[in-house]
């Protein structure tokens, strides 16, 4: 049947065209529309913005708020903790008046956690730990997402790569990650370095698979089948299309490495890999209550320090998945 | 499915033949004091001697070479020189290996023992204390790092049961311990997952039918929900057997318990090159097998999944 057109679609057609072409040049109307918020709320359509339902909806979780406090404030007084008053320094051997360091002395006034075994000030050395450790975690949590990403967009935007990308894959994820972070850190000299590389070695792995499995749902949607028809860049339209679609997921992935990473550097020190003992750090200070924990009055050295290993991770942990939630545009109002 | 199972196994040996030769050459990169037992007292010459005789002064790759061919013709994984001097490490690993299979194996039925009844109530009293209690205990587990939970279980446990802090083989209540620490992960693991499957499949529409026909509500729970929400659960018994796997380093270490994952923490505190090498290769091996395990477990429980089409992930 051929294409019969009304008069009043031709003329209206014709009519749109000349008018575009009145308002816009060829070269305007190829050129890239950047995301105005100002403009969008001229038109009115709609006053929903992401970020703005997002935090709503995580205000929504009250224990996830109250963990997000407690995050924020003992990663603000890890640092502002050497600044205090009446602070030890977290290397300095306290002596009694016989000029005797103070071994194990138990809690008190002075010494508010006590001392360790060779009179180090608890108190000092916890908070010189949590911040070693909160430091690792964070380093590999960014590590991980910077190169994951890298190799996740690649992996799934570049269809030539997918066959290479998928077979190292198959044979990378077969090796158990603990084993390669104990090869690594055995092999290399023990320090703060080496543990971020250890764990970073292995941990993009899961991020990149992640990212690639999203980047091949999302990329032939229209949208992006259209940004390619019209020209647009390769890095454009990962960075402006696809990136900010897993922003909220990669901020999920990152919140669990910390408490992943953590974990491991416990794990490392109590096998004998991880930091030397001139740094304090979470997983050296309970490895040394352990060798403690036999006897009742000293356990104090033990406890402390899993306390506020607990309640970093458990924070990390709960803060991430709340966000998680929250990020999802299904459960925004 | 014959394909698959070729092409699946083609891949883990591939896996292990990259893991062993970069394994073996990462621990050629170690300091030779992990070759002598007692380094510091040796000459020059004794020390060129003895790697001469150990054959460390070759190239790598006729060092690799080498260790394949014993490897493969006499299943020879070298010889120990610290932990226990000029001993075979096969016939050190040989007595280790029947504890840690023991007690991997006890572990993993305990976790599905306990954890596939506990997703399953809380799925059934979802929302209530039940389901919040479960949620806390999940959190919990997956949150506080292993390396802490277990060093408590074994503090307060051994006080509780009123046994003595390092194993004993002899002794039956001093398995419990190290067996229910290990499973703590996979239990939380399992619980958590049964427990979304079944959430999600109770939702659908053949349930309400059910439901509306006037099925009793148990029979809809177990022979219609679990049943269905079951089978997507056998994709985490490789990852569950990993975990195991892992767990065993540390908890064997921390109950002094003759296993491989004890004899790994030792070898590695008295710098044992060859030692290290070789438990590494075979806690390796343990991965990839558990990995294709799974995989085949995964091909007979479900007959809807096929392998055939699938490219990337597993």
């Amino acid at each position: 049947m051929p294409l019969i057109k009304h008069p009043k679609i031709e003329s209206l057609e014709q009519h749109v065209s000349e008018s575009l072409k009145q308002q816009l040049s060829d070269e305007q109307l190829f050129s890239f529309a950047d995301f105005d918020e100002a403009e969008v709320e001229r038109t009115g359509l709609s006053n929903y913005s992401y970020w703005g339902s997002t935090l709503r909806a995580f205000a929504h979780n009250r224990l996830a708020m109250l963990l997000l406090l407690v995050m924020l404030l003992i990663v603000i007084f890890t640092f502002i903790q050497p600044y205090l008053p009446g602070q030890f320094d977290a290397f300095l051997v306290s002596n009694n008046e016989m000029g005797l360091p103070l071994r194990n002395q138990p809690p008190d006034s002075v010494h508010w956690l006590g001392t360790n075994s060779i009179g180090q000030d608890l108190w000092a050395q916890l908070w010189s730990g949590t911040r070693t450790s909160l430091f690792i975690g964070i380093c590999v949590a960014f590590i991980e997402a910077f190169v994951g990403i890298l190799m996740g967009v690649m992996w799934g935007y570049l269809r030539k790569l997918d066959f290479i990308f998928t077979e190292i894959y198959n044979v990378l994820d077969n090796i158990p990650t603990t084993i390669v972070l104990i090869l690594v850190s055995f092999i290399l000299r023990p320090g703060v370095g080496t543990i971020i590389f250890a764990m970073s070695i292995t941990g993009w792995i899961g991020m990149a698979r992640f990212v690639r499995n999203q980047v091949l749902i999302i990329r032939d949607r229209d949208y992006n089948v259209a940004s390619r028809c019209l020209g647009t860049s390769t890095w454009r339209i990962i960075m402006k299309n696809l990136l900010p679609y897993l922003v909220s997921v990669i901020m999920l992935r990152m919140a669990l490495s910390i408490p992943g990473a953590i974990g491991s550097e416990v794990f490392i020190t109590y096998i004998g890999l991880g930091l030397p003992a001139t740094i304090p750090s979470l997983g050296n200070l309970i490895n040394r209550g352990r060798e403690l924990m036999m006897s009742p009055s000293l356990r104090y050295q033990l406890i402390y320090p899993t306390i506020i290993l607990s309640i970093v991770t458990v924070s990390f942990y709960i803060v991430g998945n709340a966000f998680s939630d929250a990020a999802d545009p299904k459960n925004h109002l | 499915m014959a394909s698959y199972l070729a092409k699946r196994l083609l891949r883990s040996i591939l896996t292990l033949f990259i893991i062993l030769t970069v394994v073996f050459i990462l621990v050629r990169q170690m300091p030779i004091e992990g070759y002598f037992p007692n380094y510091e007292k040796m000459t020059e010459e004794q020390i060129r001697n003895g790697i001469h005789q150990m054959g460390l002064d070759q190239p790598i790759f006729v060092q690799l070479g080498n260790f394949f061919k014993n490897l493969i013709l006499h299943g020879d994984l070298g010889t120990s020189r610290i932990y226990r001097n000029n001993v075979a490490v096969t016939e050190i690993l040989a007595p280790k290996i029947p504890v840690s299979i023991k007690l991997g194996s006890l572990s993993l039925l305990l976790s599905l023992l306990i954890g596939l009844p506990m997703g399953t109530l809380m799925a059934k009293y979802k929302g209530h204390f039940f389901d919040h209690l479960g949620t806390g205990f999940i959190v919990l587990i997956n949150a506080v790092p292993a390396a802490v939970y277990y060093l408590f279980i074994q503090l307060y446990g051994t006080e509780l049961l009123n046994v003595s802090l390092l194993f004993n083989a002899n002794n039956p209540k001093s398995w419990i311990l190290p067996v229910f620490s290990m499973s703590l992960g996979n239990i939380a693991y399992y619980a958590m997952w049964l427990r979304r499957y079944m959430v999600d499949e109770s939702r659908k529409d053949y349930i309400m039918l059910a439901r509306i026909k006037g099925v009793d509500e148990n029979s809809i729970m177990f022979r219609h929900i679990f049943r269905n929400s079951f089978v997507p659960m056998v994709q985490y018994i490789p990852t569950s057997f990993l975990n195991t796997v892992i767990g065993s380093i540390y908890i064997e270490s921390l109950y002094s318990i003759p296993g491989m994952g004890g004899l790994l923490v030792d070898v590695i505190k008295r710098q044992d090159n060859t030692m290290v090498q070789g438990i590494v290769l075979l806690y390796a091996c343990v991965g990839v097998i558990g990995l294709i395990l799974g995989d085949l477990l995964m091909v007979l429980m479900d007959p809807r999944i096929s392998f055939t089409k699938k490219g990337g992930d597993r």
